[in-house]
């Protein structure tokens, strides 16, 4: 009746995972509680959970990953305190927990993490920069977000039911075929990131779609801010790899279930294919990650410098050298594999030539602060310490990227040490940069300054106490994924790094303190004009927050750095452009279909994961019926009436000229 | 979103040749205000709708290509046990492929119907089509099942899991089509030739196309090059 699932499923011998789901699940029933308590369902279902709003459902992203992000940082605890107490001893967490732990910390930082937090920026931003109403697809973006938020609830359901994947973010057969693997820990990774990287593929469909066609009157391609460059390279490398992570995922499920032989050691099945197919889409995930910070970082080093970006059409080109180049590099992740010192050499070079791409964008950003009035708030400081951090990060990256240096490090800390410097100091930089400097945009106050700096120098210290040590641990001959180590003379640089995580856990409770301090003086901090940084694109020309139909009246954009050019002419003529002739807006309706699909999408994982046949087909008619249903819905747009499109504009143009008035009284126009 | 073009004429051309293929720069009319190029503003509807159902299609034709490399790989992995040429039924793969081209024109047909606005030339051509992939589908089962019979199943070894991983994979794909050509007839049934409707009747037949080379694919390099020698 339940396949595979029975009370033994739930840990009730090991402490460590039941407190754990004990708490949270009390977390969870608490805050339903409240919610059910203070009656904002109906607030809650009908302006979020169906909202097809880009920005509504880029803030739930950036939610979902910042939860996501706290859950992975505490994997990230366990570990590195785990081995700091396991030299000559067994450590407080067994093997089989400790696998499931540094399994788990990689799937949920990437997947559930990284991506949510990219694409929630990418929700966003991108439509406001390109100055139209909203996505190409609405309503698939809503699908999206709840496919993805689906993956993440089975995740964290493995916690208390079930186990997870002992085998590694990526999991290698044949250790995670159902020989090696009989438990369900390698089907919940397979579920849970086969549909949301659904979603993931949904969204880049959306978001090409949406650049390449989506753009307000005026907007060439080479007017676009440079963040929209990087949101249609990212978008283009899912649509082109995420299929392989779905066919590969599918394949290895076939291999577990029904017992095929794509990646077994048996039979004629072949491992190596797995590593090749699941790093063709493995390797340009990162760029994926990283495109979009760097187009973060663009609008962050020109925004504070006061300046355009410097070599705007050499980072476009850098931007989609790197996105056609990302694919080929696949094969350094398993030089060892033996395909022979020309396949080596080939990805080698492959492998150092992407970092000439990033290299330009480097320079670039450099010459922007050059000459420029810089200004030292938080989101700068964010982008200088990821230049200082990631120019480290990329020069490791090219002494992996040469093989027979590999060979020596290949698989130990040094590498992971790499790339938490790439992906830490280049990502998660970029997203509390991005936090900072969109915050004010999406809830119309700015974040206490003083909290975010603190939050970013201990953020930045903390990291380099916790990796140092883990490069020269690698040096030493360290290799990854240790639940125990039996070498004394590591110890001292172990405890180095908890005391660097120490640090960082402070960062951490400065950006909580930073959220809590700025939501109680958001009166002090709000900001009136829409535009707190002296921003250059179209963004900053809408009200903080924007009313949800974005834009009055579609912008026309007549240069580079649209709004710059709309200011500069405000400033030199002294008056607003003319008052527009409003016309009413036509909206898409909100839809509850994406929340449906994700239920049943949850359903059908779990059967899947447990075996229960007859509820995974229930979950399957359910989301076909569903879809049915949605297909026959008559009404897919509403009008928004004149009146309200004009009063909205009338406040915006009112504050306007009370900026630039209070400007005029400064001296500050010629 | 509304439908940008103002003019009837503009209309006419946007249906006609909404991308102005062939016209470099567009042509000496400039860009074709509503199909999203330059500096016209946002493309309308329509061609937004196909030409996001255009790039899901490319990475569907990524997952294929996959399974493709799979075989590719696992081709002679196998096991001791049967060989490609040993499993491949030319006559009922001949008129397997026959029904699907033949479907893929009939979905033609359906379209340019659709296009006339004819309701009833649509629905004859869209379950000549639905009845094509049916045929389709039930040959491969057939072909499944009696290789089951003889012991030939995907767990026998490397080769037999990419062969029926790859034309299962695809008779999938055609079993859901076919569940979308079904659902969008009851819709032309019921709610004739709105705007959306017809936008993803254009998409359908991009999908059953795309299935069908696909299709090509795999008959040449599955059937065709399993036969050979």
């Amino acid at each position: 009746m339940f396949g595979k699932l029975s009370w033994s499923a739930i840990p009730f011998d090991q402490p460590i995972p039941l407190i754990t789901s004990i708490v949270l699940i009390g977390t969870i029933l608490g805050v339903l509680g409240l919610v059910t308590w203070k009656g904002w369902w109906p607030y809650l279902w009908k302006e979020w959970f169906t909202s097809v709003d880009h920005k509504r459902i880029g803030i739930m992203y950036v939610l979902l990953g910042s939860l996501m992000l706290v859950r992975g940082f505490a994997d990230a605890i366990m570990m590195r305190t785990q081995q700091a107490v396991a030299v000559n001893a067994a450590g407080y967490l067994p093997a089989e927990h400790y696998n499931q732990i540094f399994s788990a910390h990689g799937t949920i930082m990437i997947f559930f993490a990284a991506m949510p937090l990219v694409i929630g920026f990418m929700n966003f931003v991108t439509p406001l920069q390109l100055g139209v109403r909203d996505v190409a697809f609405p309503t698939l973006n809503n699908v999206s977000f709840w496919l993805t938020a689906s993956g993440a609830l089975l995740v964290n359901i493995s916690l208390f039911v079930g186990e997870f994947a002992r085998t590694g973010w990526l999991p290698y057969p044949p250790l995670s075929e159902a020989t090696y693997s009989p438990g369900v820990g390698v089907d919940y990774y397979l579920w849970a990131v086969q549909i949301s990287g659904i979603g993931t593929l949904m969204t880049g469909i959306n978001f090409v779609t949406t650049v390449l066609k989506m753009r307000c009157p005026g907007m060439t391609y080479l007017r676009m801010p440079m963040f929209c460059w990087t949101v249609l390279a990212s978008s283009l490398i899912i649509v082109a790899v995420f299929p392989i992570l779905t066919a590969t995922l599918a394949m290895l499920s076939l291999d577990r279930v029904f017992g095929f032989h794509y990646f077994t050691n048996t039979a004629g099945g072949n491992p190596m294919m797995f590593m090749n197919l699941i790093w063709a889409w493995g390797h340009p995930e990162v760029y994926i990650l990283v495109l979009p910070a760097f187009g973060i970082f663009s609008e962050v080093f020109s925004t504070f410098s006061g300046k355009p970006l410097f070599g705007y059409r050499s980072m476009v080109a850098a931007t989609l050298f790197i996105c056609v180049v990302s694919m080929m590099t696949w094969l350094h992740h398993f030089f060892t594999m033996g395909s022979g010192p020309a396949v080596n050499t080939a990805f080698g070079i492959s492998t150092s030539i992407i970092a000439v791409g990033t290299g330009v964008k480097i320079y670039n950003w450099i010459f922007t602060m050059y000459g420029g009035r810089v200004r030292f708030s938080v989101p700068m400081l964010w982008s200088l310490g990821f230049i200082f951090t990631f120019v480290i990060g990329g020069m490791t990256g090219v002494l992996l990227a040469v093989p027979p240096a590999d060979f020596l490090v290949h698989n130990s800390m040094f590498l992971v040490a790499h790339f938490h410097n790439v992906i830490v100091g280049g990502v998660v930089f970029a997203l509390f940069a991005g936090l900072d400097y969109w915050f004010p945009k999406a809830f119309g106050f700015r974040l206490h300054e003083g909290w975010g700096k603190a939050a970013f120098w201990f953020a930045l210290i903390g990291f380099w106490v916790t990796f140092t040590p883990l490069y020269i641990l690698g040096m030493q001959g360290m290799t990854r994924r240790l639940q125990h180590v039996n070498i004394e003379e590591w110890k001292p640089m172990l405890d180095l790094s908890v005391v660097g995580v120490a640090i960082l856990v402070v960062g951490v409770v400065c950006q909580v303190i930073m959220l809590v301090v700025s939501i109680l003086q958001r009166e002090k901090l709000r900001d009136v004009t829409g535009d707190p940084w002296d921003g250059r694109s179209l963004e900053w020309a809408t009200p903080s927050p924007p009313p949800f139909f974005n834009f009055a009246v579609m912008p026309n954009v007549e240069g580079e750095e649209a709004y710059w050019g709309i200011k500069l002419r405000a400033i030199e003529t002294q008056q607003m452009s003319p008052m527009p002739k409003y016309e009413p807006i036509e909206m898409p309706v909100n839809s509850p279909v994406g929340f449906y699909t994700a239920f049943f999408a949850s359903v059908t994982g779990f059967a899947l994961i447990w075996q229960i046949w007859w509820l995974a087909g229930l979950g399957l008619v359910g989301a076909f019926i569903g879809f049915v249903v949605f297909a026959w819905r008559d009404v897919h747009e509403f009008h928004v009436p004149v009146e309200e499109v004009e009063s909205a504009d009338r406040a915006r143009r009112a504050s306007r000229e009370a900026l630039m008035a209070r400007l005029a009284e400064q001296g500050a126009l010629p | 979103m509304t439908d940008l073009p103002a003019t009837v004429e503009t209309i006419r051309r946007v249906r006609e040749d909404p991308h102005r293929l062939g016209h470099r720069d567009h042509g000496p009319e400039g860009p074709v205000k509503g199909a999203g190029h330059g500096d016209t503003g946002p493309a309308n509807k329509r061609i937004v709708v196909g030409y996001g159902f255009w790039i899901f299609l490319l990475s569907d034709i990524v997952m294929f290509s996959c399974f493709f490399a799979a075989f590719a790989v696992q081709r002679n992995a196998t096991a001791g046990g049967p060989a490609i040429g040993q499993i491949v039924e030319m006559p009922r793969t001949a008129l397997e492929t026959g029904a699907l081209l033949l479907s893929s024109y009939t979905c033609g047909l359906s379209f340019a119907a659709t296009n006339a606005r004819n309701k009833l030339w649509t629905q004859v051509f869209l379950l000549i089509t639905g009845l094509l992939g049916l045929a389709f589908v039930g040959m491969e089962l057939q072909e499944f099942i009696s290789l089951a019979q003889q012991g030939i199943t995907p767990q026998r070894s490397g080769f037999l899991t990419s062969f029926f991983g790859l034309v299962g994979l695809h008779g999938l794909h055609v079993t859901i089509a076919g569940l979308w050509l079904a659902t969008m007839m009851a819709q032309v049934q019921l709610k004739g030739f709105r705007r959306e409707i017809v936008h993803r009747l254009i998409c359908f037949n991009l999908f059953w196309h795309a299935l069908d080379i696909v299709w090509i694919g795999i008959f040449t390099i599955v059937y065709l090059m399993g036969i050979g020698p």
